[in-house]
């Protein structure tokens, strides 16, 4: 089995594939199932003064069969003792001395409350503190949460707090709820965090009963807005880790968050920079087994770490001059003209219509058309019909930043539009 | 025997026995995969003999990691190439699939394994590697699935392997004994290959006698001889030309060209088991006007599964039920069988006999109290599947690693 070790701001743990924290991480019997089926580390269920949950927690979005595409939940941190929280979390340690465990904290905003939680975690052995600065539901309505992740200010003061007692990483949950996630990023870099780890979950309504009209999930007619999480997330949680992790400031280890089930996921984010992996809402719906899968897919991490991240780039620095042209695999073609209904009424119009006879194509690309968008190969149901081909050209590279200063040349493009009434064309 | 020209052309004939389940394109295999519901304890997997993690291996099919997923199959089942192709699904993982109880077809689980174990054939990917040498050797009687799924696991724990078999070719019914529209010898002796690859060493050609000599200089000795010849059927006729036993006339289909295979215009497949099944689908596939299962007792008594009968049908073959063969008849050729039926003495003209009434026990005497003895597959189980015999293989080779030291996993 490939060597997946990660040491993460200093914390060990034999792969990078943690359980986020949740209620999969609620109790010593989770978390030693979790590790005993091959996860590498754990970030506990946020301890802080016990709480008390409402009955009815988590709302599902379904995407035809798929059951739980998104999730989300009003559910609060541990409603168990602060005590037996610790005393569990040390009881894994001890006997997972390799594995990482994290706790993660929320209390309130007192420098004294965060000392006095801070030092009673260190007393655990756990490896590390999470600081929960982004559940965005409920806690947040006490001042906590994302209350605090959502204020640089804020964020960078309990940081600095945290860091006057802690002498174990310190890793800061960062929530997506903001206009720009790098501000808060730098803050908890100012305040001294050892880590990041992203996303939190998403301000979420998940849907409205229309019999009731109760929103989702409902408890006694009424509901609350919650984290949206699952696989529905993932671009967003990818493209946050993105920024956090090409932010010239930033520059600390980032563990990636959002809707992470396969290999592949977990190996999208490595990719953007992540180095450890958290994942939660897919073990909530199929269980700690799918670590199996997380690890059988990777044969070595080191060598895809942040490969992505220097192409990711801004808009304005993409060529120009880079063409595509859609092009239709006709033997593939199984002629259910979704490409041509999505290119002409949905983008440029550039799909023209055969008459079905004799079984031969009944759809074409119109070339002088197509801006080579990938609409068609997106709605396209059967692997690699449509693939998007690249169209040389002999004008040098131009991003829209040369351009617009007058600098390059744009080589001609697809002019073609459907100006014409409806009913006139073919 | 039959020296009428076989009447169809040699591209019917490659229809005719082309896969009989195709292979999933990629699209559908993605599809298939990932309406799985990966149950917890899954009944697909308590249901196979070699107990597959299948939900494991569709997710890895779903996640893009064949080679992963082959690997899940493989090490569960090392004939995990031809269950996925032969094996009674619709009885085992697949019958067992809680999609069943939503009314729904269960996931096409065979085909899932095809897909991903195709891979392992079509890329050469070697999965496994001969475990350090123990310097302990054993003996393997008979290179079917039960004895080489043996060798596999043994070869991986370290122990040297010496297997004896018989044929000219190891494989056992996989290459000789499957009905060709559902697997080829290409593809079984493939499977075989890659066994052989981790180190084993095969003797074909040799009939073993005795234990004997084996034990004394083997550690082990693992016995995987199947069964024997078809049983006789003890009546007036059984040995004129044109009475062939089910078994021979499979074999001979799978070693020669198929229009090599003598096929009578009219053709009766004696016995209704799976194998008569085998016989009776691949005689009208060759070409027979007629191919009619003759039984002596009742519909609803046939040992083979309702699928095969159904296939049976599908291919237009008859069915004769009640009806006890008297005798063949014929002067120097089949001319028809002489059935008692309820109704009294009938004659079912026919110009071809295919009997398949089930196998005997070969005659080598297994010392089974001797604990450096192990046995598996057909001749211990009376005669099952594919999947039942690596599944004593597999479970054999625990238990002499077991007693040659190791940790018997």
């Amino acid at each position: 089995m490939a060597d997946l070790r990660t040491n993460f701001a200093g914390i060990d743990s034999p792969n990078p594939f943690w359980l986020a924290s949740g209620p999969p991480t609620n109790t010593y019997g989770q978390v030693a199932k979790a590790f005993d089926q091959g996860w590498g580390g754990a970030v506990w269920k946020t301890i802080g003064e016990p709480i008390i949950n409402v009955f009815s927690r988590y709302g599902a979005v379904d995407l035809g069969q798929n059951r739980m595409m998104g999730f989300n939940n009003i559910e609060l941190i541990s409603d168990r003792p602060i005590a037996d929280n610790l005393k569990e979390i040390a009881e894994v340690k001890r006997n997972y001395p390799k594995h990482a465990v994290i706790a993660s904290l929320m209390v309130e905003s007192k420098r004294e409350a965060w000392h006095e939680m801070v030092k009673q975690t260190e007393d655990t052995g756990a490896d590390g503190i999470e600081l929960n600065f982004g559940c965005p539901h409920g806690m947040s309505e006490r001042g906590m949460g994302s209350a605090v992740g959502q204020v640089p200010d804020y964020t960078c003061q309990i940081v600095e707090w945290v860091k006057e007692v802690a002498t174990i990483p310190v890793i800061v949950k960062l929530t997506p709820n903001v206009t720009d996630i790098t501000y808060i990023a730098r803050a908890a870099v100012k305040g001294g965090a050892d880590a990041l780890s992203l996303i939190n979950t998403i301000n979420s309504i998940v849907g409205v009963d229309l019999t009731t009209f109760e929103p989702q999930p409902s408890v006694a007619g009424k509901s609350s807005h919650g984290g949206y999480c699952g696989p529905a997330v993932k671009p967003i949680a990818l493209h946050l880790v993105s920024a956090v992790a090409g932010d010239p400031v930033v520059k600390i280890p980032i563990s990636g968050i959002g809707g992470i089930a396969s290999w592949r996921d977990a190996a999208e984010f490595i990719a953007l920079g992540a180095g450890t992996l958290q994942v939660c809402t897919a073990v909530m719906h199929y269980g700690f087994r799918i670590v199996e899968d997380l690890i059988g897919g990777h044969r070595t991490i080191a060598d895809i770490r942040g490969r992505a991240l220097p192409k990711v780039t801004k808009w304005e620095e993409l060529d120009l001059n880079y063409h595509l042209l859609a092009h239709i695999d006709q033997d593939k073609c199984i002629k259910c003209e979704l490409c041509w209904t999505a290119c002409e009424d949905g983008a440029h119009q550039a799909i023209r219509r055969v008459p079905r006879n004799n079984g031969g194509p009944v759809v074409e690309i119109i070339e002088e058309a197509c801006v080579g968008c990938n609409l068609c190969a997106a709605v396209c149901p059967v692997q690699d019909c449509i693939t998007m081909r690249q169209v040389p050209n002999d004008y040098a590279p131009v991003t829209w930043k040369e351009y617009a200063a007058g600098k390059g040349k744009l080589a001609p493009r697809s002019e073609q539009f459907h100006t014409a009434t409806w009913g006139t064309r073919a | 025997m039959i020296d009428a020209p076989v009447p169809l052309s040699n591209e019917q004939l490659e229809r005719n026995f082309a896969d009989i389940a195709p292979p999933l394109t990629n699209d559908a295999a993605l599809l298939e995969a990932n309406k799985c519901l990966f149950c917890h304890d899954a009944p697909c997997t308590i249901a196979c003999p070699t107990h597959i993690d299948v939900p494991a291996f569709i997710k890895k099919i779903a996640s893009g990691n064949l080679r992963g997923s082959a690997r899940v199959i493989l090490e569960a089942n090392p004939f995990g190439h031809s269950c996925a192709r032969a094996c009674p699904v619709e009885v085992l993982c697949e019958g067992a699939c809680v999609l069943n109880d939503r009314d729904e077809q269960p996931i096409k689980i065979a085909l899932l394994q095809r897909h991903a174990t195709d891979v392992v054939l079509e890329r050469k990917l070697r999965l496994f590697e001969p475990g350090p040498n123990t310097g302990k050797r054993v003996a393997i009687v008979g290179a079917g699935p039960a004895g080489l799924a043996c060798a596999r696991d043994l070869r991986r724990h370290g122990h040297a392997v010496t297997v004896f078999e018989a044929q000219p070719q190891p494989g056992g019914l996989n290459t000789y004994g499957i009905a060709e529209y559902k697997l080829k010898a290409d593809v079984a002796l493939a499977e075989v290959q890659d066994i052989l690859d981790l180190g084993v060493e095969l003797k074909t050609g040799v009939t073993v006698a005795s234990l004997e000599p084996l034990l004394a200089s083997f550690d082990a000795v693992f016995v995987g001889i199947g069964l024997g010849s078809t049983k006789r059927l003890g009546i007036p006729g059984e040995d004129l030309p044109g009475v062939v036993d089910a078994l021979t006339f499979i074999e001979h289909l799978k070693t020669h060209p198929y229009r090599e295979t003598a096929v009578g215009r009219h053709v009766v497949v004696i016995g209704a088991g799976n194998t008569a099944i085998d016989a009776v689908t691949q005689a009208k596939r060759l070409g027979a006007a007629t191919a009619t299962i003759v039984y002596r007792r009742g519909e609803r008594d046939m040992p083979c599964y309702h699928y095969e009968y159904e296939l049976a049908k599908h291919d237009g073959c008859g069915f004769r039920f009640n009806a006890a063969p008297q005798r063949v008849l014929g002067n120097g050729a089949v001319a028809g069988l002489e059935v008692r039926t309820t109704s009294g003495t009938e004659t079912i003209p026919c110009d071809m006999v295919i009997v398949a009434i089930g196998q005997q026990e070969r005659s080598l005497v297994v010392p089974r109290t001797d604990p450096r003895v192990f046995v598996g597959g057909d001749c211990a189980n009376g005669g099952a599947e594919i999947v039942n015999a690596a599944a004593e293989g597999v479970a054999a080779a625990k238990k002499i690693d077991a007693v040659l030291g190791g940790k018997g996993r």
